[in-house]
């Protein structure tokens, strides 16, 4: 059986099929409709103020995000409207689209659980992290639950390694994580309560958990370590 | 669009920094063309040789210069430089790690190793990567034995690799993608090299191709499911250095070391494109560009490289004459020339003949001999022009030339669609746009060019306005460095062509540059001009004018003559390879030979004679066209002065000695108008016969007997019905 499933190559969809967009009827629908809420349109207008207009092409990734944040996810139509404010090829913005993790190009779950496994959080324990958040969601990599609540993924370095292990939820950051903490944040995301997000162990930042081990005493007065100077009352030359 | 919009934006501002920064912008863009102008040179050592090179050069380039070629898959001279193969890595002395070559500027005193054992190491590497992921199937892959993975495998890869995944579960595979009819993909092959996209937005202008996804999820493709059908979509298969892009009409046919290469030149367009036939077993296989810097670079538009399976079918095989009841049938060659000759001789000097698309200079020099010593002085072309303005050959002549076109700086289209009616003129255009700030107009149907332009209209008084001045576009002509003003030759054919043609002669008079005639006719027919420079007629109305008792139709499919114009007695015989229009209303059918079958000269719409090469012999009974007409004047009596192309050639020399200088092009003067002033231009709005993609891939008898160009119409038509059905789902 292994053997089997060893010799099972994967096969590379095309991105189309991947992205799931224009499918059916339905998704065509949705395909064509896509357009910036009013005060998204604000937010457009004051970022593509930013730019000459011969470079609004630079705000790519910001109205990509704008589009998701307002659809959930990235619309193949979504990213049509935004490469035709900006007055890119559509393909151009449909690369970007596809190369940045943070864009979902399908519908995805109201919350977002991404987890680190890069090597901080692995030696801190994030991949028992990630395993208890797949056994509690029921969810591998990648998938998205029933009822759209949650997605879960694995991910890489969020740069708060001081504070491993770390999982993202949407935009917020959850650190020192640990399975009862865990256990905790997912069952206030189930009842669509935010926990307070940053580090679950008590510590405001990164500091150190048991208080300060360094810079304990007050620190030296200028000069501290300094070379003597010559006493100024016997006026002895330096040699 | 790759126009660089900040180079529009800065220069629009005018101050001397801004323009400093936009030739910045601009050399850079150009670096692959041409290296930025400066006085000095630095030089550099290329495995302890000295070169002088221009700042800005690359690695690559200098290494060039002194015939070293560094291996590479992703950059190409003609495309933006990717540097993403890394194939082209170099050791660089005092360089911590080796660089990439195609995309690294020299600085003065560097010493390049091209072969050093940091240099093999790394592309040892680099081969290893790419072969991880690439199939081994080349005993089954088209591009096997021209694939450039395979060549540098053998002469720069390591002879083992460290992949040893013999169950093949961590070997990526890709979908293949649809993207027409021309072009097969087969995408587990693809090495990511990027041509294919550089090509598809810089030189073609679609920007169809992309990249999706990231790492070893990426591949090349389109973002909804799309066809990549352009007139030049065939060209990424040339340029793929991998078998993931080939030629489907072409895939399983052959190997490269069977087939035997013609050099020769094409004829479906008025280009010339220069091309290579490969053949085999006496059958055309397929058709490759040939490098030619003035004329095609190394491009070949897709009707030009396809429609060479036209040539196998609906053939003329054997002479045919008409019988009473109506139909055609075969006989000797004996038979056809008997009853034609006697046609011939009853018809008393009463005849005529007229020229078509295809013909070849030779064939057209024969004809009007013939007809000449028969006492006839009615040879005409099949395509109109302007009547009387075929004296200066300036007149209908793409004067800038097709290479001078890149340098032009304020274009205008009048009744032309480049795109289609000559894809590789429309390709210099877009280079000039791209590269040279050009600023195009045209008047007639709003069309898609692949660049940006202007539309000023359809209404043809705005021809006039536009040459007396008044119109807002004639400050740019007027402004411009080298302005052109390109006119399509269909327009030409109609009433008030006369007077578009003088009054635009007239301007271009005025924009007139040292060294630029701003005066074009963009022909569409390759035998037009060869035609125009022995003396034809244009049109064949005057040929139909003259009711003639015997017709010569000499590769004249195009369908402007029909039976109804013609007298009842008119006896038509028709020469030429395909049973196209000209044949079905023929009493006698003599079968010449296709363009691949004959050694022709053909003269381009710049009025450049360069010569076919037969690849293969004529089908069955079929003979050169030439060999026809000289046996037939045996026949009827008035033998004509040569018995091989030798002699017919002399002969050329003295109707028209430029035309016997091949591949040269001969200034042309100036176009003037020959006292058609007093009409006035008022012939309802300017129109172009190709508007969009399918109306460009059946243009003429080879064409329109190809099955693949009937597939790619297919094609284009399913996708257009495939978006409308969807947009009416949406509704």
């Amino acid at each position: 059986m292994r053997r089997l499933l060893q010799g099972c190559r994967s096969i590379h969809m095309s991105s189309v099929l991947r992205t799931g967009g224009q499918m059916d009827a339905c998704a065509m629908r949705d395909m064509l409709k896509f357009e910036f809420s009013e005060d998204n349109q604000r937010r457009v207008k004051a970022l593509l103020a930013w730019y000459p207009e011969a470079e609004w092409k630079g705000a790519l990734i910001p109205l990509l995000d704008i589009a998701q944040r307002q659809q959930g996810w990235l619309s193949i139509s979504a990213v049509q409207a935004v490469a035709e404010i900006i007055k890119v090829d559509p393909m151009k913005a449909f690369e970007a689209a596809q190369f940045y993790t943070m864009f979902f190009m399908k519908p995805r779950g109201k919350y977002v659980v991404s987890v680190c496994t890069s090597t901080p959080c692995k030696l801190r324990g994030g991949d028992e992290i990630f395993e208890a958040c797949k056994k509690a969601l029921n969810l591998v990599h990648g998938q998205t639950t029933p009822d759209m609540q949650f997605t879960l993924k694995e991910d890489y370095c969020m740069g708060a390694c001081v504070n491993a292990p770390v999982l993202a939820v949407n935009d917020d950051m959850y650190e020192d994580l640990d399975e009862k903490s865990l256990a905790d944040i997912l069952a206030k995301l189930r009842k669509d309560k935010l926990p307070p997000a940053g580090p679950q162990n008590g510590r405001c930042a990164c500091e150190p958990k048991g208080g300060p081990t360094t810079l304990k005493t007050p620190p030296p007065p200028p000069g501290f370590m300094m070379q003597d100077l010559p006493d100024p009352k016997t006026k002895k030359k330096c040699q | 669009m790759i126009r660089a919009p900040l180079v529009k934006a800065l220069g629009a501002l005018g101050s001397p920094t801004h323009q400093m920064a936009s030739r910045a912008v601009r050399t850079s863009a150009m670096v692959a063309q041409t290296p930025a102008k400066a006085p000095e040179k630095i030089e550099v050592f290329v495995d302890d040789i000295p070169v002088q090179v221009a700042p800005g050069t690359t690695v690559l380039q200098a290494a060039a210069q002194i015939g070293v070629e560094i291996p590479r898959f992703c950059y190409h001279e003609r495309l933006a430089v990717a540097g993403n193969c890394r194939m082209c890595l170099v050791e660089v002395e005092k360089s911590p790690k080796p660089v990439a070559a195609c995309a690294m500027p020299v600085m003065k005193g560097w010493r390049i190793k091209t072969n050093s054992d940091l240099t093999r190491k790394a592309r040892e590497g680099v081969m290893e990567f790419l072969l991880m992921n690439h199939p081994l199937d080349c005993p089954i892959c088209d591009q096997g034995g021209e694939c450039d993975l395979q060549d540098q495998a053998m002469a720069f890869g390591s002879d083992r690799s460290r992949f040893t995944d013999i169950n093949y579960t961590g070997k990526r595979a890709v979908e293949d993608k649809d993207i027409g009819p021309l072009v097969k993909t087969i995408m587990t092959r693809c090495i990511h090299c990027t041509r294919c996209i550089r090509f598809a937005s810089e030189i073609a202008g679609v920007d169809d191709l992309g990249t999706t996804g990231r790492g070893n999820d990426m591949q090349i493709g389109t973002y909804v499911e799309k066809l990549f059908l352009t007139e030049l979509s065939g060209n990424v298969i040339d340029l793929c250095p991998v078998g993931a892009l080939t030629n489907k009409p072409y895939s399983f046919v052959a190997r490269p070391w069977e087939i035997r290469k013609v050099s020769s030149i094409d004829v479906l367009d008025a280009v010339g494109s220069n091309i290579v036939i490969s053949t085999r077993t006496n059958e055309v296989l397929r058709i490759l560009p040939r490098e030619n810097e003035d004329v095609n670079e190394e491009w070949l538009a897709d009707k030009s490289r396809f429609a060479c399976d036209g040539l196998k079918r609906q053939r003329l095989v054997a002479p045919m004459v008409r019988m009473p009841n109506g139909e055609l049938q075969a006989v000797e060659w004996e038979g056809a020339l008997i009853a034609v000759a006697k046609a011939v001789k009853a018809a008393g000097g009463q005849i005529a003949g007229i020229s078509g698309q295809l013909a070849d200079l030779e064939a057209q020099v024969a004809l009007k001999d013939l007809l000449n010593r028969l006492g006839s002085e009615v040879v005409t072309t099949e395509q109109g022009f302007v009547q009387g303005g075929t004296d200066s050959r300036a007149n209908y002549l793409l004067n800038s030339t097709i290479a001078g076109l890149e340098e032009a700086d304020a274009v205008l289209l009048v009744g032309t669609n480049p795109r289609y009616e000559a894809p590789l003129v429309n390709t210099r255009l877009r280079k000039a746009y791209v590269h040279n700030e050009l600023q195009i107009a045209s008047i007639g149907p709003k069309i898609d060019l692949s660049y940006d332009h202007q539309n000023l209209g359809a209404d043809a008084a705005l021809v006039k306005d536009v040459c007396s001045g008044s119109h807002a576009f004639s400050k740019v002509l007027e402004g411009a460095k080298k302005p052109a003003i390109i006119i399509g030759a269909d327009l030409l054919e109609r009433a008030d062509g006369a007077a578009i043609h003088a009054t635009v002669a007239e301007y271009c008079k005025k924009l007139k540059k040292p060294n630029w005639n701003p005066f074009n006719v963009l022909q569409n027919n390759a035998g037009q001009v060869g035609a125009l420079d022995v003396g034809y007629k244009a049109g064949a109305q005057v040929a139909l004018k003259a009711q003639p008792k015997v017709l010569f139709l000499l590769n004249a499919d195009a369908g402007k003559v029909t039976r109804e114009q013609l007298p009842k007695d008119c006896f038509v015989v028709y020469i030429g390879s395909h049973g196209d229009n000209g044949a079905s209303i023929a009493d006698a059918v003599l079968p010449g030979a296709a363009y691949t079958e004959k050694q022709a000269i053909y003269v381009n719409t710049e009025g450049r004679p360069q010569q076919t090469l037969p690849g293969v012999s004529p089908p069955g009974m079929a003979r050169e066209d030439w060999k026809i007409l000289r046996a037939l004047s045996e026949v009827v009596a008035q033998p004509l002065p040569y018995d091989n192309l030798d002699e017919l050639r002399n002969r050329l020399e003295d109707v028209a000695p430029h035309l016997t200088r091949l591949g040269q092009l001969e200034p042309a003067g100036d176009a003037g108008a020959a006292g058609t002033i007093s009409k006035s231009i008022g012939g309802g709005p300017i129109d172009v016969q190709l508007k969009e993609l399918k109306d460009y891939f059946m243009t003429d008898a080879v064409s329109r007997a190809s099955p693949t160009m009937a597939k790619c119409i297919s094609a284009v038509n399913k996708q257009q019905r495939e978006n409308e059905a969807k947009q009416s789902v949406a509704i």
